[in-house]
């Protein structure tokens, strides 16, 4: 057991956990976070994707004690209050989620797209950028519209800042 | 329409708790005192069951209970049931072989539970699991369908000889063989129709509560049919009276099928909870939903066509193998005979139908109904050889298929189905112009030129949707009834609650089924809640699969709503002073036609709860349930047409584009549709391209998990140009068809289509890998 | 996941200490192959020591004909290192195809290398450009590091600090991913040195992990272009064999996957 002491959505917390405690299971199962999933155990399917200082990376790989010191993001820290992340409100708006299961790793994979490559995104590099993330029920037709919508309302956002 | 009306493309009001992470799935669920359990499942595909040594494992932190599969058997838990009762051609039952929750003696598929660790938390039980001792002796086993049907193959059940479930046929097999002997053309072909997984992403899981003092059970579950696993596991497993027992499906992560079942694990959870005194909760893995989820389709047909000189279709006749896998699952009987035979004529006029279907046992994990269920299997014999037939006849294929098509209505085919509507020419010009059909040869000749293989396959489906009605299906060997209730809550300040046997989990019922509401009473869609998934809440429902919520449950709720307005007419009509054939309802207001007098729908139920101003005679309140049977199928149809391009190099296939025109009928609310034909879409290229299940000679699971069962991901699949041509059903009020399945039924025979098309060699099954293609291409 | 302690080193000297006092101690760098086999519990180290925070070990120099990769460094950071991008472009490319954008920010070289998965992208650019790998202890050149199957020359306790590459005149990547896991079905790395040699490593196709391909080296010697591959036959002996591709697919594939390194390294 191991005392991990990190800041998720912005609150530090402290949390004695069992060193093989996943970050996924940290945040599920003791910080009651059940907005980030797990759809496989082999590191592929993306459901469990957070923010890890800023990058978005698997939950259900890493440590919970790799992430001692680090500031989280998950799904449920994006929003601010009442108001939807453009991510979250453009796949709302163009039906990019159908069960749900996957969504939250989608959007926070999503957001990370958009902060890398910005307004260079088309079709294909959205389709390419996606390779870690499943979703079994759209066919990711909508996905990729709502991260081409998106990239569009985050850019004027920025500008607006 | 209104703007939350039907027709209008309406964005979901579930969709804010999905997209802020509020959703609430079962494995979200957590109840005090609760402790977990962890399956102890077969390595072998075949095997017996000597002795379970659980002492090791008792001693280990934080078990609470190791249970076996005597036990349960011992507690006369149920064996777990197929709910179709399928004749042989020679008049004999269906041959089944138990299946227990837990195997006391014989395993017969990797995966099969033995025995189940229930500890304080889930690692303690994984880790103590380990520590118990199965002694096995291994038997040969039959890894598929080949192998199972050979002469001295090892037998899975005493009960099935030769490992055969039936042997079962549909048509007429004298007039085919007639039509055969007058055949110009005769077109055959050996199909595979490939086993896959369903992979809803998320996994399976349940949480059950024995409550001692009410003896009551609780039980949380991935299902897409609540009241039906109510029913089964109280009628059928003995698990508890159906008062005795409450099943919830809260928000579920997706179902292709493979959440209708009411699978080992929820029968395990209910008993193990009331024999530890503690809820227990299992959450399947992904490594679990491979072996354990049933899996899909896996048919080995042989096909034949004739043609007269005209080439018009005289006749079909089909043989299929399906595997089932080593136990017989819910409704698994009913997908290769009921479901698919039945629509083996497709769009077109084909005066005789033979099909024969042989069931089969093997070491595998269970088979049954996967997103489409029989007539994707179908579809893609019949459009697999409409294709090989313009190939050999030498004629265009869309030329071919036109030729032959249905056009009358409504249509009785050979295989008992009878299409009510439908315009086949409608849906494949649509498809032929959105692709620029006509401008095909040239493109082909410019990629030919550029160093790349250019294809195109079309696809003409036809599906049905919405079984029923249940005294056919009655007749034909279900086990139950496959209507729809609805029941209306029109509370007294005028909110209304619409709750429905239909589950939503990914389908967007919460959205469309409001938009009929308000359609009807011209209310915001906020004012609506629909309720779905708990037992305790809603009265019954058989639940949502095989595309009929809307058809169905959407007809149920039009049924009980016509209710809920006729008695809200009459309080109008006796508070207004008007008769109630002047009453007319008109954006949330009841209006005496032709007058400026009108009462609001709150103020109507406030009345009809107050009770003080009531028409002599009738009762209180402002609530009405119907139970809807339909009276026929509904019959989605379309016309799919893909253009791709290989690389010869490496086999691979890219596409160039994908058009889609289908005829659903109404549409309630067409992004909804759009993303469920996406969705099908995707599974049906998925099938084609990467997905298929494979089995080693020993019956171990190959594909085992994302690294080696190919899902499609967003790079494998193109964008989609979709279109709609309609023909409203006749059967049911709303005039909808079902959308739920299509794109999986269709997509498949257009991509094979279009490679075979692309290398010239008709000779490719699925998945067609690149490796596949490419020794297709250089042999 | 079997239970385990986790350790974060502060330094590779202190690494390599805590190393030492564990029964059956393993390096976690990135972890994006460690923690999904310690998942399936097909590893049970009782110490696992976090080498992603030491500062010593993350880092991308350049220097005269050199480019060196410190062990800690993440794929994101060399795919979108201008340095590298610069040098030895092709190198940046392949890092950019590693796994996926979530693998690619937490999986690191030094990882990649000491798991020497026969499906990974790395040891072809190592061995087609003669890198050399430093250690705590010593330097191990490409040819004498992989030595088959998830094998290296490394030690226990040895830990990959960094990895240089010369930096050559030309160089390609060219990877066939496999359709499920997204690892290489057979990638193919090419590169001729300022010297004038020519290199040519694939990964994914040999039964025994990274291997040079002699005749796909000589014809490019002759003749520096695709084209020159037109003749050339691989020979699927010794090849993998797998429900993705059969060992005379993996043959062609290693020849296509040359033609398009080559024209990729222009």
């Amino acid at each position: 057991m191991s005392t991990v002491k990190l800041t998720v959505n912005g609150k530090a917390v402290s949390v004695d956990v069992e060193d093989r405690t996943l970050l996924v299971h940290l945040l599920r199962e003791n910080l009651n976070l059940t907005g980030t999933h797990v759809g496989c155990d082999t590191s592929q399917c993306g459901a469990c994707v957070v923010h890890v200082d800023g990058r978005a990376v698997k939950s259900c790989t890493m440590l919970a004690g790799q992430a001692a010191g680090c500031n989280v993001t998950t799904i449920e820290g994006l929003a601010k209050g009442d108001e939807l992340h453009p991510m979250q409100a453009a796949f709302r708006d163009n039906h990019g989620l159908q069960c749900g299961y996957c969504t939250p790793g989608m959007i926070m994979s999503a957001v990370d797209i958009v902060h890398r490559h910005g307004g260079k995104l088309d079709e294909e590099t959205v389709r390419h950028e996606l390779e870690g993330n499943i979703c079994r029920c759209t066919g990711y037709h909508n996905i990729v519209k709502a991260v081409l919508d998106a990239a569009g309302r985050m850019k004027v956002a920025q500008a607006a800042e | 329409m209104g703007v939350e009306g039907i027709g209008a493309r309406v964005v979901r009001k579930e969709d804010r708790r999905f997209i802020t992470g509020q959703g609430r799935y079962v494995d979200d669920v957590k109840m005090v005192g609760m402790s977990y359990a962890h399956f102890i499942r077969s390595p072998h595909a075949h095997a017996k069951v000597k002795g379970i040594d659980s002492a090791e494992a008792m001693k280990m932190p934080g078990v609470i209970a190791v249970l076996t599969g005597q036990q349960i058997v011992d507690d006369k838990v149920g064996n777990l049931i197929c709910g179709w009762a399928i004749t042989s051609k020679d008049g004999s039952p269906m041959k089944m072989g138990a299946w227990p929750a837990m195997a006391p003696e014989t395993v017969r598929f990797v995966g099969q539970a033995v025995a189940v660790v229930i500890a304080e938390t889930k690692n303690q039980a994984r880790d103590a699991a380990e520590a118990v001792v199965v002694n096995y002796e291994e038997l040969p086993a039959v890894p598929d369908i080949k192998a199972a049907i050979k002469p001295g193959a090892a037998q899975l059940h005493p009960e099935a000889p030769g490992n055969i479930v039936y042997d079962w046929h549909l048509g007429d097999e004298a007039a085919v063989k007639d039509a055969f002997s007058k055949a110009a053309n005769v077109v055959t072909l050996d199909l595979t129709n490939n086993r896959l997984v369903p992979n809803a992403m998320e996994p399976r899981a349940a949480i059950a509560h024995y409550d001692q003092a009410e003896e009551h059970y609780t039980l949380y579950t991935t299902s897409q049919n609540p009241h039906v696993a109510r029913l089964v596991l109280s009628a059928f497993y003995n698990i508890a009276p159906e008062h005795k027992l409450r099943v919830i499906a809260p928000d579920v992560g997706g179902g292709f099928g493979s959440k209708i079942y009411i699978y080992p694990e929820e029968m395990v959870a209910l008993w193990a909870s009331k024999k530890v005194g503690r809820p227990v909760k299992w959450t399947g893995d992904r490594s679990e939903a491979f072996l354990t989820d049933a899996h899909g389709r896996d048919h080995v047909s042989k096909a034949e066509l004739a043609f007269d000189k005209d080439n018009k279709i005289l006749g079909l006749r089909v043989k299929t193998h399906a595997n089932f896998g080593a136990y017989m699952s819910l409704f698994s009987s009913a997908v290769p005979t009921y479901l698919y035979a039945t629509l083996l004529s497709g769009q077109y006029v084909i005066p005789a139908i033979y099909a024969e279907v042989i069931g089969v046992y093997t070491n595998t994990t269970p088979v049954d109904a996967y997103r489409g269920a029989g007539r994707p299997e179908a579809s893609y014999l019949i459009e697999r050889m409409m294709e090989t037939a313009a190939r050999q006849l030498k004629v265009d294929p869309t030329e071919l298929r036109k030729k032959n098509f249905i056009t009358q209505f409504p249509y009785q085919t050979p295989v008992i189905m009878a299409y009510d509507i439908g315009d086949f020419h409608a849906s494949i010009d649509a498809a032929m112009k959105a692709i620029d059909y006509a401008g095909f040869p040239a493109r082909k000749a410019k990629a030919k030129a550029d160093g790349k293989l250019r294809g195109i396959g079309i696809s003409c489906y036809i599906e049905a949707c919405g079984i029923a009605p249940s005294k056919a299906v009655g007749s034909l060997g279900a086990g139950v009834g496959l209507w729809e209730s609805a029941e209306i809550r029109v509370n007294p300040v005028g909110t209304i609650e619409v709750l429905t046997g239909s589950h939503s989990h990914g389908q967007g019922h919460e959205t469309t089924f409001c938009q009929i509401i308000a359609e009807r009473l011209g209310v915001p869609i906020s004012q609506v809640s629909i309720v779905h998934g708990d037992t305790d809440k809603v009265q019954f429902g058989m639940g949502t699969y095989g595309s009929r919520s809307l058809a169905v449950g959407g007809t149920a709720i039009v049924k009980a709503m016509e209710k809920v307005e006729a008695k809200a007419k009459k309080i109008a009509a006796h508070a207004l002073e008007a008769s109630e054939s002047d009453i007319v309802i008109e954006n949330g207001e009841f209006k005496v036609t032709g007058t400026d007098k009108s009462i609001a729908l709150p103020m109507v139920a406030l009345a009809a709860y107050t009770a003080h101003n009531l028409p002599e005679g009738m009762e209180p309140g402002l609530k009405e349930t119907a139970f809807y049977d339909p009276t026929n199928f509904t019959f989605p149809a379309g016309a799919y047409i893909c253009e791709l391009e290989v690389d010869p190099g490496t086999g691979k296939t890219s596409f160039v584009n994908f058009v889609a025109a289908d005829d659903f009928g109404r549409l309630i609310n067409p992004m909804i549709v759009e993303g469920q034909v996406h969705g099908g879409l995707a599974q049906g290229i998925g099938q084609a391209l990467l997905e298929g299940v494979v089995y080693d000679g020993t019956g171990q699971l190959v594909t085992a998990s994302f690294m080696d069962y190919s899902m499609p991901r967003a790079d494998d699949l193109p964008s989609f140009q979709l279109s709609h041509t309609t023909t409203l059903c006749p059967g049911n009020p709303l005039g909808v068809k079902g959308c739920g399945e299509a794109g999986a039924i269709g997509a498949s025979a257009a991509v094979i289509n279009a490679i075979t098309d692309a290398i010239g060699n008709n000779k490719l099954e699925m998945p067609a890998t690149p490796d596949r293609v490419w020794h297709a291409i250089h042999g | 996941m079997y239970e385990t302690n986790y350790h974060r080193a502060s330094s590779v000297a202190d690494a390599a200490a805590t190393f030492a006092k564990g029964a059956e101690s393993k390096f976690l760098a990135g972890g994006q192959t460690l923690l999904p086999v310690m998942k399936q519990r097909l590893a049970a180290p009782t110490d696992v020591i976090d080498l992603s925070k030491v500062q010593e070990m993350i880092g991308i120099e350049v220097s005269g004909d050199t480019v060196t990769i410190k062990g800690a460094t993440p794929h994101y950071d060399v795919a979108q290192s201008d340095a590298v991008q610069k040098a030895i472009p092709a190198l940046a490319n392949l890092a950019s195809m590693i796994g996926d954008p979530a693998v690619r920010y937490r999986g690191t070289i030094g990882g990649s290398l000491a798991n020497n998965d026969p499906a990974a992208d790395y040891p072809a650019a190592l061995l087609a450009l003669g890198a050399t790998v430093k250690t705590n202890k010593r330097s191990i050149t490409a040819e004498d590091f992989f030595k088959g199957l998830f094998t290296t020359a490394l030690e226990d306790g040895e830990i990959i600090t960094a990895v240089s590459f010369p930096v050559p005149a030309k160089a390609g990547y060219a990877k066939f991913p496999n359709p499920a896991s997204r690892f290489a079905l057979t990638g193919v790395f090419v590169a001729r040195t300022k010297a004038g040699d020519v290199r040519v490593a694939a990964t994914g196709a040999s039964q025994s992990g990274v291997m040079r391909v002699a005749p796909i080296e000589q014809a490019l010697k002759a003749n520096w272009a695709a084209s020159a591959l037109d003749s050339v036959t691989i020979p699927a002996s010794g090849l993998l064999a797998d429900i993705h591709g059969s060992a005379d697919y993996r043959a062609n594939l290693v020849k296509v996957m040359g033609q398009r390194a080559v024209t990729a390294a222009g």
